[in-house]
């Protein structure tokens, strides 16, 4: 610990070798989304003339707002869950002897092994009127009608935290597995509790693990179309969805790619606030 | 210096420990130590030494035992109310706090304010010769200074003992001698009672006013630095303290005090029995150190031929077969005009003295 690892200069390594991936993102990522740039500058369907026209439609329309305040919103709460049901475990994970940890690492690694609609139809079952919670709950005489669990925004958190949990609790378990142990018998034997040392001290040393953990996590939860349009049903209306129907539905493609163009610069936000707090929390090196 | 406070006094009463899966890690260990004394554990990697550290610390609860400190029994105590100071191997400092937050965060967690903390975490440094660091980050700063910090962060909370695990390993040679005298000089100053767990039997005796030697988690000797050197009571103690040179043969007739034994190598010597009473006729080993070994003209003494001479400065090491063909060391002192030993020269050895020779039975 202290001691930094001789890092070696990435620049030192031959760039070359990362040419057919760059190719490959400049041909399939680039090159489109650009694409999508360009169209967005349209204000008629037609593409006959110029402007900034969607992006003002977008954001003087409260619908609009209201779709992408929400969708930011969900990410947050699912990011919320994931992190308070993901540290515990990450944290269990580097006490257990080795046997455990196998266990442990098949229970967080076994929803990457399933398809997400296999996935999210199993919470369909599980939150539905008639479904596991609803009939369990019935028959135990503590509720009397069904709990609207499904299409609520409820069931879409607790739906896409179960999925996009193993992105929380690998970085953290990862994160947490940096810090040397040693640290928490210092604390303790220093006279703290295991609060104090885990707030002074587990808690600020595993925040690389945290912000990686909240960044992947928030990303792919407020992109999940699939678990949101199913889970989230027809009364409930994310980006994802909003953009789908806009596209496909309604044909609006410059109107659909402005979508896409705000939807990504707010996500790009989202994240660069993490990546920002993240370099600063680098500043403690605590798993250099 | 007037207000050193005397040190409390630590009693390790017959601890036993196993490991859940039932093998001993330590055995029956009983050390009686004073206010203010430095002990060292001395012994090899897996004898116990650290197990029994965590012991006293309150890491590990023992199988059977107490832990005493002053006037109290602690085992009940988990490690944080204890009040025992730990320099950890690789100093464990916080690598997110400031040296200033570090020394301070014992004092945070009793919960003394801001103002005192970072007085009293100033006055801390000052006495470890680190008052320009107070703003730096542990990675900044060099071994020696990190653990200079570290014990800084231990005193901090005025521990009743203080516990150095293996505290100068990670240190270059000469940095280490100098850390040691700086443990010595604090422990001095603080009066506290300290216990310095090590594999290094030279940093043992330099800096120990008792030294308990382990070995397979059973205590081999617990004595002050010459009465294990000069007086062991084990032939392990004899071997893994100091260089010896071990020679086998048998007990020709032995009291309480002087044994005389004839050694497959030729010639009777006066040993001493080291080990308790010796039975004659028994197999014994005999442990004569190479600096206690000397050549004699007459023909008392064993035969042998040298081999190889060493000069490594202050003395000279000869490697000399003996009658029986093995090979013993003798350290020679040099003085004045040593008599150059040629390669193949015929010698005769003898101890200096017969209490320089330790007799052990002879284990199978």
């Amino acid at each position: 610990m202290g001691v930094a690892p001789a890092a070696r200069d990435v620049t030192s390594y031959g760039m070359g070798l990362a040419a057919p991936l760059a190719l490959f993102f400049l041909v399939f990522f680039v090159a489109p989304l650009l694409q999508l740039f360009w169209l967005s500058l349209h204000n008629d369907t037609a593409g006959l003339h110029w402007g900034l026209g969607q992006y003002l439609h977008f954001l003087t329309d409260p619908f609009s707002l209201g779709v992408l305040g929400s969708t930011l919103l969900l990410g947050a709460e699912v990011t919320a869950v994931c992190l308070v049901l993901g540290f515990p475990i990450a944290w269990l994970y580097q006490r257990v002897g080795p046997k455990l940890q196998t266990i442990i690492i098949l229970i967080v690694l076994l929803p990457l092994l399933t398809s997400v609609v296999v996935r999210t139809f199993a919470w369909i079952v599980i939150l539905g009127r008639q479904g596991i919670i609803n009939a369990t709950l019935q028959s135990l005489g503590i509720i009397d009608t069904p709990l609207k669990l499904l299409y609520t925004q409820f069931g879409v958190v607790i739906a896409l935290a179960q999925v996009q949990m193993p992105l929380m609790t690998l970085p953290l378990i990862t994160a947490l597995g940096r810090i040397d142990p040693n640290l928490d018998d210092a604390s303790c034997s220093l006279g703290a509790g295991s609060w104090r040392t885990f707030f002074r001290i587990v808690l600020p040393l595993s925040l690389p693990g945290i912000i990686a953990g909240c960044t992947l996590t928030y990303a792919a939860a407020i992109t999940a179309f699939i678990t949101q349009s199913l889970v989230g049903g027809g009364q409930m209306l994310f980006m994802p969805m909003y953009l789908y129907q806009q596209a496909s539905t309604l044909q609006n493609w410059p109107f659909a790619a402005a979508i896409s163009i705000i939807f990504l610069l707010a996500v790009l936000a989202v994240v660069s606030v993490f990546t920002t707090l993240g370099r600063m929390s680098r500043g403690y090196g605590g798993a250099g | 210096m007037a207000d050193a406070p005397s040190g409390r006094s630590l009693v390790v009463d017959a601890v036993t420990h196993r490991y859940p899966s039932g093998a001993l890690a330590v055995e029956n260990i009983n050390l009686d130590i004073k206010g203010g004394e430095i002990i060292a554990l001395l012994g090899p990697s897996g004898c116990g030494k650290t197990t029994l550290l965590r012991i006293i610390a309150g890491f590990i609860a023992q199988t059977q035992g107490r832990i005493i400190i002053g006037d109290d029994i602690v085992d009940a105590l988990p490690p944080n109310r204890r009040a025992v100071g730990i320099v950890f191997q690789n100093y464990a400092l916080f690598p997110h706090l400031s040296i200033s937050e570090n020394v301070a965060y014992g004092l945070a967690a009793r919960g003394i304010d801001k103002a005192t903390r970072q007085r009293e975490a100033q006055r801390l440094l000052e006495l470890v010769q680190l008052p320009t660091m107070a703003e730096r980050l542990p990675r900044q700063l060099s071994g020696g200074q990190q653990q200079r910090v570290a014990l800084a962060r231990a005193l901090a909370i005025k521990p009743s003992i203080l516990l150095l695990d293996e505290p100068f390993a990670a240190l270059d040679k000469n940095l280490r001698l100098d850390m040691q005298i700086e443990v010595k000089r604090l422990q001095r100053v603080s009066g506290i009672t300290t216990l310095i767990v090590t594999h290094d039997q030279e940093e043992a005796l330099s800096m120990a006013d008792r030294v308990a030697v382990l070995s397979h988690g059973q205590l081999e000797q617990f004595g002050s630095p010459s009465d294990v050197y000069d007086r062991p009571q084990t032939l392990f103690v004899n071997t893994f303290v100091g260089s010896t040179n071990r020679m086998p043969g048998v007990v020709v007739s032995a009291d309480r005090t002087a044994a005389k034994v004839r050694l497959d190598a030729g010639a009777e010597i006066i040993a001493r029995p080291a080990g308790g009473a010796l039975s004659e006729g028994g197999r014994v080993t005999v442990c004569i150190r190479p600096e206690h070994l000397q050549f004699v003209g007459d023909e008392t003494g064993f035969a042998g031929v040298v081999g190889m001479s060493l000069p490594l400065g202050a003395t000279v090491v000869h490697e000399v077969t003996t009658a029986d063909g093995s090979g013993v060391k003798v350290s020679q002192a040099r003085i004045g005009e040593t008599r150059a030993l040629t390669n193949g020269a015929a010698v005769r050895l003898a101890p200096l003295a017969p209490s320089l020779a330790n007799a052990f039975p002879a284990t199978l």
